[in-house]
């Protein structure tokens, strides 16, 4: 089943490529549509008129859209998303200083998320109808409801104003990663837990796992060694398409934890209304996002023999 | 397949029962506990929103002899910087929060419905066309792209109403168009046409009413989601504009005094934490008792 396998992989990934084209017309429009003069809004309140008219013919502003479209991608492609209005460096260097932060911090609470979430949800399917189980099911109803930025400012009050057991906000460190990816990886571990638990618990239905039974294995050996391994398959999914969500998060984490990332970036560009900034890291995130959606596809293909990918 | 429409199989001998009526459904929602004390909040936090008015002095009442006071039977709440009462506050801010999250999801419904309903009734060009629209839309995570439509509409009531709204459209085509698929293909609509109904009456009389049940669901979930995005909003500072009470707004400026005052930004997240996860209680316990064959997760 090699081949199919193989075409199935270069079609999912030439499937993305409209999506990201999309993207870039999307972001593009949107900044179009911004009421007033394009080239003023790009250059920067700070711009004089000449240097605003300078902008105006150097970024083609002054032709007919589809060829400004054109013009716009084709320095996206090549990683060219304009000077910063406000500080006038390279829009992708700023990216690339806050890349790393956003990163570290995405994949660290991705991480936690789906080492507690599945713990949490095979513990609730284990016990299930049992207290273990209420508890963990509304610790998930918890996570899946609080706001991620009243959560950290709640753990920043009991544990770095309180206890001084971690730094408040900042970074450096890695006890300034504890605080903020706990915060963000709430939401995603709430998700994670009730996922593994439900699909847990189908599978602990199902005929082979009655045999592992009947041939006396125990109980935790049945779960662990037998109906997991089938139970993680949809949660594979839902660990990607979680993703977009705690891109969404870091936004809000990063802001309230001072974490220099590329949400708290976002953050400010908005403020000053610097869109190159803006446009430059929206591109980012959805690009990253529809990465990762794909990657999850190909995961969740190899992962599960019953998929034809057709 | 998302995690909210996923079934555990195991309740289901006991709900194997097919519903027959609405009343037999707010029975079953009324007798699930949880969903009740969901209900309860809701009409709580809901009541006292819609009587501020009568209940509380005004929210914006500046008093300089009494700022950043922690809490006291005065002030139950504690003041804030202004010494405005943190209670009256909290309160006018279900006001605002309940009014965002309620237009939101009205005008995500508005144009959620129709077009998932025509993409999925006409298939071909028209659905193709569409879903490549909702897939670009959902290239973007949800609240980045709330976040994006304020950094070019700008901050404020209205457009934060229209930014949570679009987020969340492609949730309502996603749904609507894939109820409509499965009832397309229903025997009963077959019978309706050969009984000369013409597609505009098909469509109001059989697909939109059977589009009902997930919709609702679906919308309960989504109050939730949006008052929680408008709150990210405005604790971000690109929410509703200030003095107007707002929960997320009014906890990102408590965010600066948490130091000494740890009130200011406790309580109006308690109150998003408590709105939020009511709606969540209501609408899981409604897709039980509306959908059993959806099975119980809670």
């Amino acid at each position: 089943m090699r081949a199919p396998l193989g075409r199935y992989v270069v079609r999912r990934l030439l499937y993305a490529l409209p999506t990201l084209l999309g993207v870039t017309l999307a972001v593009f429009l949107l900044v179009r549509l911004i009421p007033g003069d394009p080239a003023r809004l790009i250059a920067g309140l700070l711009a004089s008129d000449d240097e605003v008219q300078r902008l105006r013919v150097e970024l083609g502003l002054d032709r007919p859209m589809p060829e400004q479209y054109a013009r716009f991608l084709a320095s996206v492609l090549a990683g060219n998303f304009g000077l910063s209005a406000v500080t006038r460096t390279p829009v992708i260097e700023e990216i690339g200083i806050r890349m790393r932060a956003t990163l570290t911090l995405a994949v660290t609470s991705t991480a936690l998320a789906v080492a507690a979430g599945l713990s949490a949800g095979v513990l609730a399917a284990a016990y299930h109808n049992t207290a273990v189980d209420y508890a963990v099911m509304m610790a998930a109803l918890g996570g899946v409801s609080v706001p991620v930025f009243w959560l950290g400012i709640m753990l920043m009050l009991l544990f770095a104003v309180h206890l001084h057991w971690v730094p408040a906000g900042g970074s450096g460190t890695p006890a300034h990663l504890i605080l903020p990816a706990v915060t963000l990886a709430a939401f995603s571990t709430a998700i994670v837990a009730r996922m593994t638990r439900g699909s847990l618990l189908e599978t602990l239905n199902l005929d082979f796992v009655r045999t592992a039974r009947a041939k006396g294995i125990g109980e935790g050996a049945v779960i662990i060694r037998h109906a997991l391994r089938n139970a993680l398959i949809p949660v594979v999914t839902v660990v990607g398409l979680q993703f977009g969500t705690l891109l969404g998060g870091a936004v809000l984490t990063e802001t309230t934890f001072a974490w220099p990332g590329l949400g708290r970036l976002l953050v400010s560009a908005i403020t000053a209304r610097d869109y190159p900034v803006i446009q430059g890291i929206v591109i980012v995130f959805a690009a990253m996002f529809v990465v990762v959606n794909l990657v999850t596809d190909l995961l969740y293909v190899a992962v599960d023999p019953r998929i034809r990918y057709g | 397949m998302s995690p909210s429409t996923r079934a555990s199989d195991t309740d289901k001998g006991v709900r194997s029962t097919i519903p027959s009526a609405g009343r037999s459904a707010w029975d079953r929602l009324r007798r699930r506990r949880t969903a009740a004390a969901g209900l309860v909040v809701l009409g709580m936090l809901l009541a006292s929103s819609l009587a501020a008015p009568l209940l509380m002095g005004d929210p914006d009442d500046v008093d300089f002899a009494a700022v950043l006071q922690s809490p006291s039977p005065a002030h139950p709440l504690g003041t804030d910087q202004l010494g405005r009462d943190l209670l009256t506050r909290v309160i006018y801010g279900g006001r605002i929060s309940f009014l965002i999250g309620a237009l939101a999801v009205l005008l995500a419904l508005a144009a959620g419905i129709p077009v998932g309903v025509i993409s999925g009734y006409a298939g071909g060009t028209v659905d193709l066309l569409v879903q490549r629209g909702v897939d670009l839309l959902l290239a973007f995570p949800g609240f980045l792209l709330a976040l994006t439509l304020i950094a070019v509409l700008g901050v404020g009531v209205t457009n934060v109403v229209v930014s949570v709204a679009v987020a969340a459209i492609p949730v309502y085509v996603r749904l609507v168009r894939g109820a409509t698929l499965v009832i397309r293909e229903q025997t009963y609509i077959e019978a309706a046409r050969a009984l000369g109904a013409g597609d505009r009456a098909i469509i109001l009389r059989h697909v939109l009413p059977n589009c009902l049940t997930p919709v609702i669901v679906q919308s309960t979930l989504q109050l939730g989601a949006a008052i929680l995005t408008a709150a990210g909003l405005g604790f971000l500072g690109l929410g509703v504009r200030p003095p107007t009470p707002e929960w997320g707004t009014m906890l990102g400026e408590g965010q600066t005094y948490l130091l000494s005052y740890w009130f200011i930004a406790t309580f109006p997240g308690l109150a998003i934490f408590l709105v939020v996860m009511a709606f969540n209680l209501v609408g899981d316990g409604l897709r039980d008792a509306l959908d059993p064959r959806a099975g119980a997760r809670g």
